[in-house]
């Protein structure tokens, strides 16, 4: 047991949580001093040590008074038609989110029903030992978002999470349960900020989501923070009987960022599609473990995750499929491919296949690569030089999942900022659709 | 314009261009003929800077220069331009960003101002259009998912766009559907004018109906081993190379 745990469990004394949640908090915080804390020898923490975390103080909770941020959020927020909740240092801000449907609720405002469906669905995902950090987040169950659409409904916008972190020196415990029921169907985008270059706080955030019979779900994560964050996330999805899944993730690099997926197909007929993309510069780290499992027959999953590493940086992908021997007829398909663009980035990728059914269809693949040399030659032999060239090759080299985003305001909103970091303008796509309103 | 003289190259330790001498002066149109693996593509990387292909003898001179003093992209600047027989499938990178950043790099090379996105996109899509090429093609990426005719049209535009001052064409008319081959051919005659030259590689001689000529080589065994006009594609088309290649032996 190390410091660090204690550390994390005095927090605990300084919230104010429902009573309802108490007894999850309390088996959590014994389950959290109870784990081994990872060290290199750990599995999943092999190439993310946690040295550096462990010496981090983790100071109080964001305070109620919220500062204003108004331009701030303005210049990035994605300007979507959204249902938006705003946190700030993990402390709500109704000045600037909008008026709430029935179907989302802080659980602190949860009424006996929603309190019924979040005690139902909270925390059933977790396995202590591959989830450390989400038995934390139970631990540190302050408050949280519920969404829940009930059957045969389609939540008639997005909901649009915000979670800025400004330079205070605090912990955040950001916590969202995502429970849609039979034939429903939702839209979600979490998307995570620095306000500031300065960051001291640690970040610990937990998304469940429950996808009930027929129901589907668009999810997108982006986590844009500051180089010097430190977060660990996760997310946890059940998909019941012909559910479905279209995810995105997104990372820029940060002092630590750890995200972990973990996808359990329950019900046949399942089918899900993860992408997500990775950046990380100068002395920046990103870590993304997904663990993609085949419960039953007849299911569908199809991964795909590309990272471009730069400078010092390192990267570290763990892609993991399991086929239970009763889950026949599985399709699945995990890529991972990364692109070095400095001789002391790093990348380490393994793809994890475990299976035990005979009658399945996998493919997986992980490439670590320089730039293809054909397509640069192409590039130069119209003029360009052999930098411009690689710099136009790396960033279509991320651009080819940035182009598959379903949303189309997420996807404008992505788009020129990776595009800003590749050094590239948008002002040609902005001409081309001026000139294609203008021509009608 | 271009003077190639005693050029040998060899790519992967094959020596495949074996003392070719080829002089094109401006305004002309060459075609160059042979058989399969006669060294015709080999030319053009060569002549473009492709990596790979090693010069191991004679000299290019360019517009006066040293061709093999320049870079890949030098070379482009200064007005040479390959048509690739395989033009690359770029997925990611958008067809107009790259056709742009083509276009002002010959621009700055030349001393002028990079074009404006609203001025570029006007020109690259009355381009687009005398290739018959739909504009949601310049929004796609480069040459991605296009089909082969698409993909040379593709390479026809950048021509256009670019106004070499001279084209070399590898095997373009490859793969081509009559259509699409009056396309290209079109698209090659509208550029034709008194300082710019071309230099058309072909397996056949049906593109040299529409593409007509001043001068027809015939490459084998790695060098011109007879020249003639237009009438010796039609020759060649009824004799095949057979009894040129026993000449160059």
């Amino acid at each position: 047991m190390t410091d660090f745990q204690h550390q994390a469990i005095r927090l605990t004394s300084m919230q104010r949580p429902e009573t309802w949640l108490e007894s999850l908090r309390t088996k959590a915080a014994d389950d959290w001093l109870a784990q081994p804390w990872p060290t290199r020898k750990t599995e999943h923490w092999k190439y993310t040590p946690l040295q550096n975390l462990q010496k981090t103080i983790l100071h109080a909770w964001g305070r109620e008074e919220v500062p204003l941020l108004d331009t701030l959020l303005e210049n990035n927020l994605a300007p979507l038609n959204a249902y938006r909740l705003i946190f700030i240092d993990g402390v709500f801000d109704p000045f600037n989110s909008s008026k709430l449907p029935a179907e989302v609720v802080q659980f602190s405002k949860a009424n006996e029903d929603q309190q019924a469906v979040v005690l139902k669905y909270l925390g059933t995902i977790i396995e202590g030992e591959r989830h450390l950090f989400a038995t934390l987040s139970n631990a540190w169950l302050d408050d949280g978002v519920l969404i829940h659409v009930p059957r045969n409904q389609k939540l008639d916008k997005p909901v649009y999470i915000v979670n800025v972190s400004t330079a205070a020196p605090v912990t955040t415990n950001q916590r969202v349960l995502i429970v849609l029921e039979e034939n429903s169907s939702a839209e979600i985008v979490e998307h995570y900020f620095s306000a500031d270059p300065v960051q001291q706080g640690f970040v610990n955030s937990l998304t469940e989501i429950h996808i009930g019979d027929n129901a589907s779900l668009q999810h997108y994560r982006l986590n844009l923070e500051e180089e010097q964050a430190q977060h660990i996330g996760a997310v946890h999805v059940d998909l019941q009987r012909n559910a479905r899944l279209r995810g995105f993730a997104i990372a820029l690099g940060a002092s630590l960022m750890r995200i972990d997926y973990q996808l359990n197909h329950r019900g046949q007929g399942g089918e899900l599609d993860l992408q997500g993309v990775y950046v990380p510069r100068n002395n920046q780290l990103v870590d993304y473990h997904t663990n993609i499992c085949h419960w039953v027959p007849h299911c569908r999953s199809n991964e795909a995750f590309r990272g471009i590493v730069g400078d010092s940086a390192q990267a570290i992908f763990n892609g993991r499929i399991y086929i239970h021997q009763h889950a026949q007829k599985t399709l699945a398909e995990l890529s991972n491919k990364n692109l070095l663009t400095s001789s002391k980035a790093e990348v380490n990728t393994k793809p994890e296949l475990e299976i035990y059914a005979d009658d399945v269809r996998c493919a997986h693949g992980a490439t670590v690569s320089q730039l293809n040399t054909n397509a640069r030659y192409y590039l130069q032999s119209r003029g360009l030089s052999r930098s411009e060239a690689e710099v136009m090759l790396s960033f279509g080299f991320i651009n080819e999942l940035l182009e598959q985003i379903a949303q189309p305001v997420v996807h404008d909103y992505l788009q020129p900022r990776l595009a800003a970091l590749f050094g590239r303008d948008n002002s040609l796509n902005e001409a081309s659709s001026l000139l294609g309103d203008s021509n009608g | 314009m271009l003077r190639i003289t005693d050029l040998f190259a060899r790519v992967e330790e094959k020596e495949i261009l074996k003392g070719l001498n080829l002089t094109v002066k401006p305004g002309e149109v060459h075609a160059i003929m042979g058989p399969n693996g006669a060294g015709k593509s080999t030319l053009g990387n060569v002549l473009s800077g492709r990596e790979g292909y090693e010069v191991t003898g004679g000299k290019v001179e360019f517009n006066g220069k040293d061709l093999f003093d320049l870079e890949i992209e030098e070379r482009a600047r200064e007005g040479l331009f390959l048509a690739f027989q395989y033009p690359v499938e770029i997925p990611g990178v958008s067809n107009m960003e790259f056709l742009k950043a083509a276009v002002d790099a010959k621009r700055k090379h030349k001393g002028d101002s990079e074009l404006s996105a609203v001025e570029f996109m006007k020109v690259a899509r009355e381009a687009s259009k005398r290739v018959s090429l739909d504009q949601a093609f310049l929004k796609r990426g480069v040459n991605e998912g296009f089909s082969g005719g698409e993909k040379k049209r593709n390479e026809i535009m950048q021509m256009m766009l670019l106004e070499p001052s001279l084209c070399i064409l590898d095997e373009t008319d490859s793969g081509l559907d009559i259509d699409a081959l009056q396309v290209v051919a079109n698209g090659v005659n509208a550029m034709r004018s008194p300082e710019r030259s071309f230099i058309v590689v072909t397996h056949y001689q049906r593109l040299l109906d529409y593409i007509v000529p001043d001068y027809v080589h015939v490459l084998a065994n790695g060098k011109i081993v007879k020249t003639g006009d237009k009438s010796l594609a039609l020759e060649l088309e009824e004799k095949g190379y057979a009894w040129l290649e026993d000449e160059a032996v």
